[in-house]
């Protein structure tokens, strides 16, 4: 860890502001990501802007029947809240898979989806890796691959984003609002908020230096039947070799976000039209283009075959 | 005392306090963070400073440059020590890879400088500052690439489990040929962390040419010696004190970086120093339990009786390092006229392979005890009946040696018992309960007895009071308390009567914790002092020491009875001994044996297998104190679920290194996974093993569970996986039609 200055910030456009005039400044909030990744250096900031202070840690009902879910909001009292198991259920299941009981009290809704890969050759620091060190190239392919990402990646990168909650709210369509330093403000859709790697794999999200998340904003509930099958090696406190976030409708109908096969949380809502026709078709068109290696190919199987347990348990 | 004829009554059989499920003595310290861990010593040395290890970030080759000048400017930093300011230092009788010095690397993580500063972080930070050039040099790092190069070697495990080279008996390759059922099938298994929870960690500090190191280690004789050889010091100069050590699992057995790195620091800095390893160095800079690569061949007559049994494992190692003895066990284990085993060594570039919990018999039950289950299928027997069919009572190649105790055909009865094993369906794939495609798998547990001098001092004060004082370590395992309870029945005081100090090599050497020899063996060593100690009392006060019974805080011989307290006197008494071990061992075998029955489901779309309920049925002589007997073979019981299901030491081929070098990455099961374990001991006591009459249970727990697992997927899903971990991957391709 290299030292580093800190300060509170007193309102977002504040931290925003703090942190786009000091091009080593981060936003820390939980910290369960960023404070592990400061002590290997792998995040080196020379300046932290606590945000905790902010007071955005409400979820409020929107005018358009939806839910306006504060950043600072902890992925234990998202996970609780009773709106959200009522009518999402999907992200209330999806938070409660993810990391551990500790853990989810302290790390935030802006947190969770700005963490970072888990490849563990972007953990190392003797490896290249052009996450870390733009440039330097990737250790990670052709080594060992298992939990890798099996489409959209590039030669670049073949990491897999972590997060839990983020592929559920991918599939409910939340959108992410910002604030900037100038004071104005944006809402991203999460389809565009994560980016595929590309030759810039260090650039992770559509958020500008210093662009700052103030909310996640639900829309109305959409109702169906709502799953997030997490698949892993462990019965607990694991990251996703697969996850499936699911919602299905009477008639059959439904969408699907995908976790642990991408960059990001992966859905394809042209491929959604298949559902009614079963989860191979509809699995053979989300990961259509898949190029997975000899090691994480069961990653495709195993993503239809648990979509398919899904279908079926949505049916009964 | 010398031990050298069978076990006859005497006071521990009252079992008055031994036997008793007593809690743990250490317990509370433990569970209010009140223990000091070594790190935690913070009032052993004053002004301590921290250091910090670097370490090399290449595989194989050479260290030609080292940039410390912003290391040494940065805030904070004492000193630092790097690899090209000291020639290779000696290794450690028990080591491989070197620790330290000269500019060879000859492993990822390999230890090249120690950074010494006023904080942690200081000196985590300079260490970060330090510019390293290397010359790479290519590695081997893929034992199946590398097996075809494998030599025949002898094996000895550090723990007593040793294997010739070869070893033929009759003559399996006429035997195999002729026989109406046979099997020929291989089986691997991976490199395994020890992942305990404590890392490696040391505080160090000289007063002139004597150094103390406040360290956590299992084998503090062991140590010692190896300090005093690596520094190149004389061994009288060097004190270890390791009176709690946050798990070892074989792992810390041996000198390791932390304490030599931490000495040299301290010896730079002129300040004591406190230093531990990270989580990534646990993985690659320290040892870890081989991979490796098992053939086993059994052949049997229509009847079920084995006529032939063939087990060859393959390892790898650095140069000098030793083999995996995965066929130890096989030697023992059941009857057969024609027998061979070997073990073959590879030369790898990895990290050192050493000891494990239980090394050899855990990774060779996994494959021997599929191969049985393997065999039962092929012969129409129940995997059960087949092994009982097997039985032996003498050592297979021995006839005349018999086991001193050997109830493996109980343990395997009364669990299947317990167990209902009688609802198992022996066609596999046919229970569906839900999701869950549902199986239960049996195998044997085998793990030897082994045993080791050890020593203890009692000493009895004016107040009646007793204190042990023995090197011997308690890892987690309940040392304290067995201890105690020894003590106190021979000297026939409360429990709350007796102290009992570890660790500390000032006290009189013991065995160690290692090889699941340390409960009888360091209690036995307690048993003899206790000896001298009553005879010394009964001595003392002219009583016939024969005649003399210590009972109640009192010694009584005839009608007198004199306080223990008054008999001491305000001088006390101490008194000194070894438990030494004559030729019992040669003319009995002996082992421990149990019976492991799991039931799995495993989910019939994804392949994920979850534990629903385990039992381990164990023969392993006394129990000396069934409530921490107990915590030791559910911990193994998990650690067998780990390898069976999860744990894999994944090895970057080109790189040279263990890639999941944390614990998000290397898995061990978490409660969630384990949700039903039960255990239940046998009535045995073992006369031919100590004056103790009992065993060791802490790896007997371990080995088989593994194979236990596999066995119960199989006849859950009809899958067979030869290759561990057993991780849904290897299911996902032949799992039913899903819906």
């Amino acid at each position: 860890m290299r030292p580093f200055t800190y300060e509170r910030a007193r309102t977002p456009a504040e931290a925003a502001a703090a942190v786009t005039r000091n091009p080593g400044a981060k936003f820390i909030a939980g910290g369960t990501n960023l404070l592990d990744l400061m002590k290997l250096q792998i995040e080196v900031p020379t300046h932290l802007v606590d945000v905790n202070g902010l007071g955005l840690d409400r979820i409020e009902a929107t005018p358009e029947g939806g839910l306006r879910i504060g950043a600072l909001v902890r992925n234990t009292d998202l996970a609780a809240d009773e709106r959200v198991r009522r009518d999402y259920g999907v992200l209330s299941r999806a938070l409660l898979a993810g990391a551990s009981g500790q853990l989810r009290n302290k790390a935030t809704t802006a947190g969770n989806l700005l963490q970072r890969t888990r490849c563990p050759y972007f953990y190392d620091t003797n490896m290249a890796c052009n996450k870390r060190q733009p440039g330097s190239g990737c250790s990670a392919i052709g080594g060992v691959t298992r939990h890798h990402a099996v489409i959209g990646m590039s030669e670049a990168c073949i990491a897999t984003h972590p997060s839990d909650m983020a592929v559920a709210m991918r599939a409910l369509d939340a959108t992410v609002e910002t604030v900037k330093a100038d004071g104005g403000s944006r809402s991203i859709p999460m389809a565009q908020f994560h980016r595929l790697p590309g030759d810039t794999p260090h650039i992770e999200t559509a958020l500008e230096a210093g662009e700052f998340i103030t909310a996640v904003t639900l829309p109305a509930p959409v109702g169906g039947r709502q799953f997030y099958r997490k698949v892993r090696d462990r019965a607990s406190y694991a990251f996703a070799l697969v996850s499936v976030a699911a919602v299905v409708q009477r008639d059959g109908t439904g969408r699907v976000a995908l976790g642990g096969v991408a960059h990001k949380p992966w859905r394809v809502e042209g491929a959604e039209a298949e559902l009614q026709r079963g989860a191979r078709p509809a699995m053979a068109a989300i990961l259509d283009g898949a190029r997975p290696t000899h090691e994480n190919a069961f990653k495709v199987t195993l993503a239809e075959r648990t979509l398919a347990a899904v279908l079926s348990e949505a049916r009964g | 005392m010398k031990f050298d004829t069978p076990a006859t009554r005497n006071p521990i059989d009252q079992l008055k306090v031994i036997g008793q499920p007593l809690d743990r003595i250490d317990g509370p310290r433990k569970t209010t963070g009140t223990a000091p861990y070594a790190y935690e010593r913070h009032d052993a040395a004053p002004n301590q400073a921290y250091g910090y290890v670097l370490a090399a970030g290449i595989a194989r080759g050479r260290v030609t440059a080292m940039d410390t000048a912003a290391a040494r400017r940065a805030r904070g930093v004492l000193a630092i020590v790097t690899t090209l300011d000291v020639p290779r230092l000696e290794k450690g009788r028990m080591n491989t890879a070197s620790l330290f010095g000269g500019p060879e690397v000859q492993h990822y993580h390999q230890a090249i400088a120690v950074v010494v500063a006023e904080s942690f972080e200081q000196a985590r930070d300079a260490a970060a500052m330090i510019r390293v050039d290397y010359a790479r040099q290519p590695g081997r790092f893929d034992l199946a690439a590398e097996a075809r190069n494998a030599k025949l070697v002898p094996g000895d495990s550090g723990e007593g489990s040793g294997a010739p080279p070869e070893d033929r008996f009759g003559d399996f390759e006429g035997a195999f040929a002729a026989a109406p059922v046979k099997l020929d099938e291989t089986y691997t298994t991976p490199d395994e962390s020890h992942a305990m929870m404590e890392p490696h960690a040391t505080i160090a500090a000289w007063e002139g040419e004597r150094l103390t190191l406040w360290t956590s280690n299992q084998m503090i004789a062991w140590g010692k010696r190896d300090v005093a050889k690596t520094l190149g010091i004389p061994p009288e100069n060097v004190r270890l004190d390791s009176p709690y050590v946050g798990g070892g699992f074989g792992g810390k057995l041996f000198l390791r970086a932390d304490a030599v790195l931490a000495a040299l620091g301290a010896r730079a800095a002129g300040r004591p120093v406190k230093l531990a390893l990270t989580r990534p160095q646990v993985a690659n800079n320290t040892t870890h339990r081989p991979a490796t690569i098992q053939r086993i061949r059994l052949a049997a007559g229509r009847d079920g009786r084995l006529t032939a049994i063939a087990h060859e494992s393959i390892s790898g190692d650095l140069p000098g390092g030793g083999p995996e003895t995965a066929v130890a066990q096989t030697k023992l284990l059941y009857a057969g006229a024609n027998r061979l085993t070997a073990l073959r060594l590879a030369e790898l570039d990895l990290p050192e392979g050493n000891a494990m919990r239980a090394p050899g018999e855990a990774p060779g039950m996994m494959a021997l005890e599929v191969a049985m289950d393997e065999m039962a299928e092929r012969l129409g027997l129940d995997p059960v009946e087949f092994r009982i069919l097997n039985d032996t009572q003498m050592d297979p190649e021995h006839p005349e040696r018999p086991f001193s105790q050997r109830q493996l055909v109980q343990c395997l009865r009364l669990g299947a018992e317990r167990f209902g094993w009688a609802g198992r369906n022996a066609r596999p794939g046919q229970r569906r309960e839900g999701r869950w495609l549902v199986g239960m798998g049996v195998a044997a547990g085998f793990r030897n007895n082994l045993l080791m001098k050890s020593g203890a001092r009692v000493r009895l004060d004016a107040q009646g009071a007793v204190t042990v004082e023995t090197d011997m370590t308690d890892i987690g395992t309940g040392s304290y308390t067995i201890i105690a309870q020894t003590a106190a029945e021979m000297m026939g005081v409360p429990l709350e009567k007796v102290a009992v100090r570890l660790g500390d090599s000032d006290f009189p050497a013991s065995a160690g914790s290692g090889g699941q020899w340390g409960a009888n063996n360091s209690t036995a060593g307690v048993y003899a002092a206790c000896v001298k100690l009553r005879d010394e009392v009964a001595r003392k006060l002219g009583f016939n020491s024969a005649e003399a019974e210590f009972v109640d805080g009192h010694v009584r011989a005839g009608n007198r009875a004199v306080p223990l307290g008054e008999a001491a006197g305000q001088e006390g008494i101490v008194a000194e001994d070894q438990i030494e071990y004559g030729e019992l061992a040669k003319r009995y075998q002996q082992s421990t044996f149990a019976g492991h029955f799991v039931e799995v489901g495993v989910d019939a779309a994804t392949g994920e297998t979850r534990i629903r309920r385990m039992l381990a049925v164990c023969a392993a002589g006394r129990i000396l104190n069934p409530k921490s007997a107990r915590s030791q073979v559910i911990g193994a019981m998990t650690m067998g679920v780990g390898a069976a299901l999860m744990e894999e030491l994944a090895v970057d081929k080109r790189l040279g290194f263990f890639v999941n070098h944390d614990l998000a990455g290397y898995e061990v099961p978490v409660h969630a996974d384990i949700p039903h374990q039960e255990v239940i001991f046998l009535d045995e006591v073992d006369p031919i093993s100590s004056p103790m009459k009992a065993k060791g249970v802490g790896e007997l727990g371990l080995c088989g569970v593994g194979g236990a697992v596999a066995n119960a997927i199989y006849n859950a899903t009809g899958i067979r996986v030869r290759d561990y971990p057993i991780t849904l991957d290897k299911l996902i391709e032949r799992l039913p039609e899903v819906g």
